[in-house]
């Protein structure tokens, strides 16, 4: 059976991913009110990119998947943060 | 019958690949236009509902969290509280796509909506920034309509008894396609409603 390295996730451990997925939102929102300026983006995106981990790694299950299937995945946003970085030296030079 | 279920999650995965990219495409024109008219962009999240907005990402964040409870559910050889886990998660998926047309609805009233006869008459920026809105949250509320569909599939199969614990995947991979829906929110409500 291909089935015998598959992982069952327990309730509570789930439950717990939420509990910290909510109060990111919660402060995701509330560092809003606070004018950080040039650093607010990077906070936004630096706490989306925490709860994207989270998800990616609990609610989808990579923390249990081969290392072939976590490579691919990491290569992924690794390719997506190429291309960024390359359109905005483009635009900076222009 | 031959079955291969690490191959079907692994083809799966390709797809939601080929998702990342087309949301991460619209991003970038996003993250362009964003740094060229930073006040615009500020001006237009403030006429989104921030409240709306952070409904919707506990709606979504808690029926990811119960598409992933019903995989456990399934695994466990617990039918009904799997088939209750995955009702939850099409309300919660109800209760986003209403929300969604409460929004638009208000954004339809004022005559913003593409294509409008205002549209055009608004500051460039102001312009991009809306039009990013619609075509980014639309393109995001028709995988929620997609995704939906995939996992009443799962539900009745669930209920049929074609999904069980010893062969689960295409519930597996309906609560991955359901799993990106809400990753691309993650990065969507920040961008779009909370731009200071």
């Amino acid at each position: 059976m291909a089935n015998n390295t598959t992982h069952t996730t327990e309730y509570r451990v789930l439950g717990r991913v939420l509990l910290i997925l909510m109060f990111l939102t919660f402060l995701t929102i509330s560092v809003t009110s606070y004018h950080l300026a040039a650093f607010s983006v990077t906070v936004a995106l630096l706490i989306a990119g925490t709860k994207g981990f989270l998800v990616l790694t609990y609610f989808m299950h990579l923390k249990y998947e081969s290392v072939l299937l976590r490579t691919l995945v990491a290569m992924i946003f690794v390719l997506y943060a190429v291309i960024i970085l390359i359109t905005f030296i483009d635009y900076a030079y222009r | 019958m031959h079955r291969d279920d690490e191959a079907s999650k692994l083809g799966m995965w390709l797809f939601i690949f080929t998702e990342l990219l087309l949301f991460g495409g619209l991003f970038l024109v996003y993250s362009v236009f964003r740094a060229q008219y930073p006040l615009n962009f500020h001006q237009g999240s403030l006429e989104l509902s921030v409240t709306i907005g952070a409904i919707n990402t506990i709606a979504l964040l808690f029926s990811s969290m119960t598409i992933a409870m019903a995989l456990t559910a399934v695994q466990k050889n617990n039918r009904k509280l799997a088939l209750a886990l995955i009702g939850v998660t099409l309300l919660m998926a109800s209760v986003f796509l209403f929300n969604k047309y409460i929004e638009w609805g208000v954004k339809f009233e004022h005559r913003l909506y593409p294509g409008s006869p205002l549209m055009p008459l608004l500051d460039r920026g102001h312009l991009l920034y809306f039009s990013l809105y619609f075509f980014m949250t639309g393109l995001h509320a028709l995988h929620i309509i997609v995704g939906m569909v995939l996992l009443i599939i799962c539900f009745f199969k669930v209920k049929s008894g074609s999904i069980h614990s010893q062969k689960y995947v295409h519930l597996e991979n309906g609560a991955l396609y359901w799993h990106l829906v809400d990753l691309i929110w993650i990065f969507l409500f920040p961008l779009m409603y909370l731009i200071t």
